[in-house]
């Protein structure tokens, strides 16, 4: 069994209007460090082994329905752990 | 004619879709459930506005995979015309009928309110009743309106006409204020605005009726023998 951690976030050539929101409210509150914030999503998964490999079985399921290629990146982390 | 109403679970629009083809427009429709497997005799198949799936994910990327859209693809493919609007524009997106993709509005709010349009195309199934660059009364109502695509996606856009209306005040940040694109061959249109919420003055606009009466002038000239 792997754990599966996905992160989609919007591509770096795509302004990000959420993100954009929130840096300015960090600033207004005087974290001027702060220049820039960008918003996505996290996704824990379960991935039974199977004979496939698993990075393949991971991106096909990101490019097809996780993460919109036309405006997000995915990354993502694989771990293994024991089936519960 | 004969249209099908698609309806995913947390539609909302369909209704309204239903009682302007019916009552307003006058032709034959029908709501169809999104576990459909055939759409064989419907000549115009309609998405309506919503939230197919909660948005779950992201605006229309569960419905993309639901059973009918294999028949909406396959219907497209065929020629007959297919609109979306607003989660139905969403879904189409989604499915790669159309170009590009939808992100949060650029002020973050949902935005609910009539807005004028103009007619960037005139020479489309869905737009020949309007006048040559017409402005017209559309209201919207979505928080994820604003639309996207890369340079080169759009020089295509621009190239082909395959921008249809065009917002005159920008209410969602879109690209090139785009408010609704047709796909290439000209039989796929989707647009953020509700026409089907514009179909008589009563409701404050008939504007958008003509967007209606343009795909059946279009396929009454296609199918129906002139006596």
């Amino acid at each position: 069994m792997y754990k599966v951690k996905v992160y989609v976030t919007l591509r770096e050539s795509v302004l990000d209007p959420q993100g954009k929101a929130v840096t300015n409210s960090l600033n207004a509150l005087n974290y001027n460090e702060v220049t820039d914030v960008r918003i996505g999503k996290y996704m824990e998964l379960k991935i039974e082994k199977s004979d496939r490999d698993i990075h393949e079985v991971i991106n096909e399921v990101c490019s097809k329905l996780l993460a919109n290629p036309v405006i997000e990146d995915y990354r993502y982390e694989v771990e293994e752990c024991v089936a519960q | 004619m004969k249209f099908a109403v698609i309806v995913f679970p947390g539609s909302n629009c369909d209704v309204d879709m239903y009682h302007a083809i019916k009552d307003e427009l006058g032709e034959e429709v029908e709501y169809v459930w999104h576990d459909t497997d055939s759409l064989d005799g419907y000549d115009g198949i309609l998405l309506p506005g919503g939230f197919s799936y909660g948005d779950y994910l992201r605006t229309g990327a569960i419905a993309r995979f639901s059973k009918v859209m294999k028949e909406v693809i396959k219907a497209a493919e065929a020629g007959k015309p297919v609109l979306g609007v607003c989660n139905g524009f969403q879904i189409l997106l989604e499915a790669g009928l159309l170009p590009g993709a939808m992100k949060r509005n650029e002020s973050l709010s949902f935005i609910c309110k009539p807005v004028e349009l103009k007619v960037a195309n005139n020479e489309t199934m869905f737009s020949n009743a309007y006048e040559a660059d017409q402005t017209i009364t559309i209201p919207v109502a979505h928080g994820e309106g604003n639309y996207y695509c890369d340079e080169e996606t759009l020089a295509n856009l621009k190239a082909n006409n395959q921008i249809v209306f065009t917002y005159e005040k920008n209410p969602n940040g879109s690209l090139e204020d785009i408010a609704g694109i047709m796909n290439e061959r000209g039989n796929v249109l989707g647009m953020m605005p509700h026409p089907e919420r514009a179909v008589d003055v009563l409701l404050g606009s008939a504007d958008g009726l003509k967007i209606f009466q343009s795909i059946v002038k279009t396929w009454r000239e296609a199918h129906v023998v002139k006596a």
